[in-house]
């Protein structure tokens, strides 16, 4: 049996919520709007981001991220034209427009007129000798761990990568009680906040720029690592290595943005290094090149969950427009959210972003 | 320096902090947010308007000190837990710095904690004269410690179970 | 180990199960996941790899990256970090790609 639905929103992270309370916001009653999540509950990653957020108070700024996933996902569920599918992993988009899910051990046929896809990123993984033993992880793995199950996830941890999730997550573990031997980062400077790397400097931790990880080693599991100092080509300077033992290294190395959805429905795809990935090629609205397919948070380049957020918003009202759903105020909405989103790039943290946006516009005009 | 290793300079500090006239009136907010970074929390939580971030987010905020009562809503209210208050005022010889603080257990009043520096180096023992949660569903506790003068622009955290009674 | 307290979270674990992990009892709760229990109990080694027979633990957490797939009640390829305990079910390093009882 295929189900005929309006819209579909594939991910209940902060993305695919906001989209999917923006798009009920619009529509009339009777609108029949779907959420799938993968998980059994919603969130996302929100689930497990104990710091305040950054922003204005439009993104919620100040409140802590576990609590705004909380609150948008009573939102979603207390939306009466929103149906929640939890433990709901979509397979596959096909060409005559119908999408498979697999819950609860069923394979499901819809047939959405519209669709959002928020699936978000993975972390990243890094090439050194020994990085298959047990005990190296992705940061936000250690995260998950830690923030959702309540489990000290290490003794003692050297964290890779000064973004903002080897900051924020080294702090967390601190928060677990773990101790933090250092932040090895190959840049020569810290990429993430300076707040968040000034918190972790206070408490004691060295943040080490022009460094890296040469090798893991550990008979059956981790026992430490060889790190090495890089020069300004990122080449490993001989004779600088230095023995750290830990039982948990942490890799933070980026995100890569979830796409292969996207990639089955054909969406024009670009790698652009600034967004972290082959991201869709996308308008104005984030419709992709494949008419009524909209994205919004990671899958359409590694950025803040506070933008995640806005662009959830922006892709919900542009498929509620689409839809003909009260166009006048969708139209509203999705200048204030670009307003917002122009906003939280502006500064000189936003400068990455920006270059990567434009050079997806780039690319859709020159296809054009 | 900071952007290598997070622990602010001198001069970055010189940027942010109020005369010495001002810090010897009492208690006054001084944030040490250096980076331009789409935040405004601060601003929004100052209930006499004493903080602005203008034009933009984007901005570092800018605190009017003669407006600023020390109230250490800001202290709470910053996501980056970089915004402290020091009262010189305090004593002839000791001054106050009160610290965001999110690790358990957290010092209790009457305590002796030990203090650290920026760059997490143990400063000595000194009292907790003041320990309470921020309002609201906020969960950052404000812990205020008494310390001598000379090192109220130098103590800036709390060893995490560094505390004695005495 | 579990975290007993923390300052921003409290845990709401669910009940207390046991179940067998390559043969020996393992306790853990109803709202943890496979994952979860075994490092709890200090196990981080899930498998070893098929050709070189190296240990491998997980690495993502959130059921991104397959480094995690065990054999649960017999079937193969379980990513264990996305399923819960459950009381008495059992636990098992699979060899290979796993073989999916008839």
């Amino acid at each position: 049996m295929i189900r005929d639905i309006d819209l579909m929103i594939v991910g209940g992270g902060p993305a695919g919520l906001m989209a999917a309370l923006a798009a009920a916001e619009a529509a009339p009653e009777g609108a029949k709007i779907l959420l799938c999540e993968r998980d059994e509950a919603l969130g996302g990653q929100l689930v497990k981001q104990t710091h305040k957020f950054f922003g204005s108070e439009k993104q919620h700024a100040g409140e802590r991220g576990i609590f705004i996933g909380r609150g948008l996902s009573d939102a979603v569920h207390a939306e009466a034209k929103i149906e929640v599918m939890t433990d709901a992993t979509v397979l596959g988009l096909y060409e005559d427009g119908i999408v498979t899910v697999l819950n609860d051990d069923k394979h499901l046929k819809f047939r959405p007129r519209k669709l959002i896809v928020a699936t978000g990123a993975s972390e990243k993984f890094l090439a050194f000798p020994g990085n298959d033993l047990p005990g190296i992880y992705g940061a936000g793995a250690v995260q998950t761990l830690m923030n959702v199950s309540g489990v000290k996830p290490a003794e003692r941890v050297v964290m890779v990568g000064a973004g903002n999730i080897g900051l924020i997550v080294s702090y967390q573990l601190l928060q677990a009680g773990v101790d933090v031997a250092c932040v090895v980062e190959a840049a020569p400077k810290i990429g993430g906040y300076l707040v968040h790397a000034s918190k972790l400097a206070r408490s004691g931790v060295p943040i080490r720029t022009g460094w890296t990880v040469k090798e893991a080693f550990g008979d059956q599991e981790l026992e430490g690592v060889v790190l090495i100092r890089l020069d300004e080509n990122f080449q490993p300077i001989e004779g600088t290595e230095e023995t750290v033992y830990c039982d948990t290294l942490c890799l933070a190395v980026g995100l890569s943005p979830l796409a292969e959805l996207l990639y089955q429905a054909d969406c024009a795809m670009t790698y652009v290094r600034e967004l972290s990935g082959a991201v869709p090629v996308v308008d104005e609205d984030l419709m992709t090149s494949v008419s009524g397919i909209y994205v919004c948070g990671d899958v359409s380049g590694i950025e803040e969950a506070s933008s995640a957020m806005v662009e959830g918003r922006l892709a919900g009202f542009a498929a509620a427009k689409a839809l003909g759903w009260n166009a006048d105020l969708a139209q509203a909405e999705i200048e204030k959210a670009r307003e917002e989103l122009n906003e939280l790039r502006s500064g000189p943290t936003g400068a990455r972003i920006r270059a990567g946006i434009a050079k997806v516009q780039e690319r859709r005009e020159g296809s054009c | 320096m900071l952007s290598q290793n997070g622990i602010p300079t001198a001069e970055d500090l010189q940027q942010v902090m109020p005369s010495e006239e001002r810090l010897n009136k009492g208690p006054v907010a001084i944030a040490e947010c250096f980076q331009c970074i789409p935040c405004n929390p601060c601003s929004t939580a100052c209930p006499v308007h004493a903080i602005t971030v203008q034009p933009d987010i984007n901005q570092t905020p800018v605190i009017d000190w003669d407006r600023c009562i020390g109230c250490r809503q800001c202290v709470a209210a910053c996501p980056g837990l970089a915004i402290f208050v020091v009262d010189m005022a305090y004593r002839p010889d000791m001054a106050t710095v009160t610290i965001p603080f999110e690790f358990l257990p957290v010092p209790e009043k009457g305590m002796k904690a030990q203090g650290l520096s920026r760059a997490g180096a143990p400063l000595g023992w000194f009292e907790v004269v003041e320990a309470r949660q921020a309002r609201g569903n906020n969960l950052t506790w404000l812990v205020t410690l008494a310390v001598p003068k000379d090192l109220a622009m130098e103590v800036r955290n709390i060893k995490a179970g560094g505390y004695r009674n005495e | 180990m579990r975290i007993e307290q923390h300052p921003i979270l409290s845990f709401d674990r669910g009940e207390k199960v046991t179940f067998v992990f390559n043969g020996r009892p393992v306790e853990g709760y109803t709202n943890e996941t496979i994952a979860a229990a075994l490092h709890a109990a200090g196990i981080r080694t899930l498998s070893h790899s098929p050709e070189l027979d190296r240990p491998r633990g997980l690495f993502c957490a959130i059921g991104n990256c397959s480094s995690c797939r065990m054999t649960v009640d017999g079937e193969p390829n379980v990513r264990i970090c996305v399923t819960k305990v459950r009381e008495g079910m059992t636990v098992e390093e699979q060899s290979g790609k796993g073989v999916v009882k008839p």
